[in-house]
C-alpha cells in the first residue's frame, strides 16, 4: 500500500530529522517542566507565608502586593494562549524596546516562554499541594522549635511536591505536545519538522501519523516514568523491626497495671475506662 | 515564689469578641507534674498554646525562669525548643520515619550532628519502647506508637518541660495505658510536665497540683488529694460528678 511505503521512504530519509525534532522537543518540555515547576515553587511558597493581624504593617504591605503580582502573573499567563504569548516575547519585544531586548537564541525564548506559563500552572497547584499538609505538622515542627523556612524545607515541601507530583507529570505531558507551537517562532522541535518535510513533499498525511505515534511513544513512556517516580518517592509500604535485644522489645508491649493497685487506669473511682 | 519553672501571671485570650481565657495565674514548679482539668470548650488547649506561643495572650504574661517570654525579647523559637509539646493528635512529621522524626529538630535547631541526634534520638525512643520502629513512617504505626513517637520527639530536644494536650484523648482505649505507663515513668524520674487530660485516675495519681478550669477562667487549684475529695466550689464538684458518671 502507497500509505506505508510513504511512511517508510519518510522515515529511511529524514528518520535524523525527525530524531533530532523529537530531542529539541524532549529537551524543551525537561529544561521548561523544571524551571516552571521552581517558578512554581518560589510563587507558591510566597503566597503561603503565613501573615497575621499582629504583623508589622510594612511586612502586611509587601506580603500583600507580592500575591497581587503573583495573582497577576498567573492569571495572564494561563488566561492567553501561549502561541501568542511566545509571538509577543520574541517578536513583540525587540519590537517595543527598539531592539534594547532581543533574543539572540531562540532557544532561550522558547525555554522562557514555556516555562513561565508552566510556573503560572504549577504556581496554584503548589499552593494547593502546600495548604493541603495537615496544619498538625507545622505546629509539631513550630513545638521543637524549628523556624518557618526549616518546617518547610524539611516538612511542608517534600511531602506538598509528592502531593503535585500527577500535576508535575500532567505540565511534562502537556509540554511535550503544546511545544509544537514553538515552530511560530522557528523554534525546530518536533511538529515544526513535519512542517518543513511535508513542504518539499506534500506527504501530509504519512508524515503526520509519524508525529503522532512518536508524540504517543513519548509521553505514554513519560507517563510510565512518572509513575515509577511517585512510587520511589512512596517508600516502602512495610517496614523491618529493628531487633536490639529482648528487653526493648517487651518495652513496647504493655499491659495495664493490676486492678486496685494505685496505677490501675481502669479504676472507676475516677471515671476510668470501665465505669463508661 | 520565684523557684517556679514557669509562672502564668493575669493572662487573657480573645479571639475576636469571645472571651476565651480570663486572668490565668498558676506556678508550674520544677520536678512536679501540674495536670489541667476541665470540660472541653473550658480553654485548656488555648491556655498551653499560649504558654509555647502557638497563640499570643491578648494580656498578661508568661515567665519562662522569671524572665517574660512575652515581652522579653525571648526568641520564640529557642524558647519552644526547651518545652516540650505533646498533642493529641500527635502531629508527627509523616515524610519522616521514627527516627528521623526525633532527630529532625535536635539537628536543625540544636545544631547537633547527625550521630549525636540519633544517639539521642535512639535513648529516648527505647524509654518509650519504640526502638524496634525506628524505620516505620508514622502512617504504618498505630495511635499508641505514634504518640509515644511523639513524646520521644519531644523528650529527645532535652526540654525543661514538657505540655501535654489531652495526649490519650484520640486514642483506642487499648491504647490509652500505654501512653500513660510513659508518662507515669517521666512524672517518676522528676521530669516538669504540664498535662491536660480527663484521666483523673493519673491525674490524682501523679500531680502535685491540679488546676480546674471552667470557662476560661480557674475555679480552683490545690492538692489532688483535697481537689478530688473535697472540692471547693460547686462548679469542681459538678464537672466532677458528671464526670464520675459516665
Ligand atoms: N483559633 C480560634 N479561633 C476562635 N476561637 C477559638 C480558637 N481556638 C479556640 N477557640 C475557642 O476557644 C474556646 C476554648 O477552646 P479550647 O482551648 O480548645 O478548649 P478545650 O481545650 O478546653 O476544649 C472554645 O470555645 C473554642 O471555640
Ligand atoms: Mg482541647
Amino acid at each position: 500500500m502507497d500509505f506505508f511505503s510513504d511512511i517508510g521512504a519518510l522515515l529511511a530519509q529524514y528518520w535524523e530529522t525527525y530524531l533530532r525534532g523529537m530531542g529539541n522537543t524532549l529537551l524543551l518540555a525537561v529544561v521548561a517542566t523544571l524551571i516552571g515547576c521552581v517558578i512554581g515553587l518560589v510563587c507558591g511558597i510566597l503566597n503561603t507565608i503565613p501573615c497575621s493581624k499582629n504583623d508589622p504593617p510594612v511586612k502586611r504591605f509587601f506580603l500583600g502586593l507580592i500575591r497581587a503580582i503573583i495573582r497577576i502573573y498567573v492569571e495572564v499567563f494561563r488566561g492567553t494562549p501561549m502561541v501568542l504569548q511566545a509571538v509577543f516575547i520574541y517578536y513583540g519585544l525587540p519590537y517595543i524596546t527598539n531592539n534594547a531586548f532581543r533574543f539572540e537564541s531562540v532557544w532561550a525564548a522558547a525555554i522562557l516562554v514555556v516555562s513561565i506559563n508552566t510556573g503560572a500552572y504549577m504556581a496554584e497547584s503548589v499552593r494547593g499541594g502546600i495548604i493541603s499538609i495537615d496544619p498538625g505538622q507545622t505546629e509539631g515542627a513550630k513545638s521543637i522549635g524549628m523556624n518557618h523556612f526549616q518546617t518547610m524545607t524539611s516538612v511542608i515541601l517534600p511531602q506538598a511536591i509528592r502531593n503535585i507530583m500527577p500535576q508535575i507529570g500532567n505540565n511534562f505531558i502537556i509540554n511535550i505536545k503544546d511545544t509544537s507551537v514553538m515552530f511560530i517562532i522557528t523554534f525546530t522541535e518536533f511538529f515544526a519538522v513535519h512542517r518543513n518535510i511535508v513542504a518539499l513533499n506534500y506527504k501530509y498525511f504519512p508524515s503526520a501519523t509519524i508525529e503522532m505515534v512518536g508524540y504517543l511513544a513519548v509521553t505514554l513512556t513519560a507517563s510510565a516514568l512518572l509513575r515509577w517516580v511517585e512510587k520511589r518517592m512512596d517508600g516502602k509500604s512495610s517496614y523491618e523491626l529493628v531487633q536490639t535485644d529482648n528487653l526493648t522489645m517487651a518495652a513496647g508491649t504493655y499491659s495495664h497495671p493490676d486492678r486496685g493497685t494505685p496505677f490501675d487506669e481502669r479504676s472507676t473511682e475516677f471515671g476510668g475506662k470501665e465505669g463508661k | 515564689m520565684s523557684d517556679a519553672i514557669l509562672e502564668v501571671r493575669h493572662l487573657s485570650k480573645s479571639f475576636g469578641s469571645n472571651e476565651v481565657l480570663r486572668d490565668i495565674d498558676f506556678d508550674v514548679r520544677p520536678g512536679d507534674v501540674t495536670s489541667i482539668i476541665g470540660a472541653s470548650g473550658s480553654g485548656k488547649s488555648t491556655l498551653l498554646r499560649c504558654i509555647n506561643l502557638l497563640e499570643t495572650p491578648t494580656s498578661g504574661d508568661v515567665l519562662f525562669h522569671g524572665e517574660s517570654v512575652i515581652t522579653g525579647g525571648v526568641n520564640p523559637n529557642k524558647y519552644r525548643a526547651k518545652v516540650g509539646m505533646v498533642f493529641q493528635s500527635f502531629n508527627l512529621f509523616d515524610n519522616m520515619d521514627v527516627l528521623k522524626n526525633c532527630m529532625v529538630g535536635q539537628m536543625k535547631v540544636l545544631k547537633r550532628s547527625a550521630a549525636e541526634a540519633e544517639a539521642n534520638a535512639m535513648k529516648y525512643l527505647e524509654r518509650v519502647g519504640m526502638a524496634p520502629y525506628i524505620k516505620a513512617k508514622p502512617r504504618q504505626i498505630s495511635g499508641g506508637m505514634k504518640q509515644r513517637v511523639a513524646i520521644a520527639r519531644a523528650l529527645a530536644m532535652d526540654p525543661e518541660i514538657l505540655l501535654f494536650d489531652e495526649p490519650t484523648s484520640a486514642l483506642d482505649p487499648e491504647m490509652v495505658g500505654e501512653v500513660l505507663a510513659v508518662m507515669r515513668s517521666l512524672a517518676a524520674d522528676g521530669m516538669t510536665m504540664l498535662v491536660v487530660t480527663h484521666e483523673m485516675a493519673f491525674a490524682r495519681d501523679v500531680s502535685a497540683n491540679v488546676v480546674f478550669m471552667k470557662d476560661g477562667v480557674i475555679w480552683e487549684q490545690g492538692s489532688p488529694d483535697r481537689l478530688f475529695r473535697e472540692p471547693e466550689t460547686q462548679e469542681a464538684r459538678d464537672f466532677l460528678a458528671r464526670f464520675m458518671e459516665r
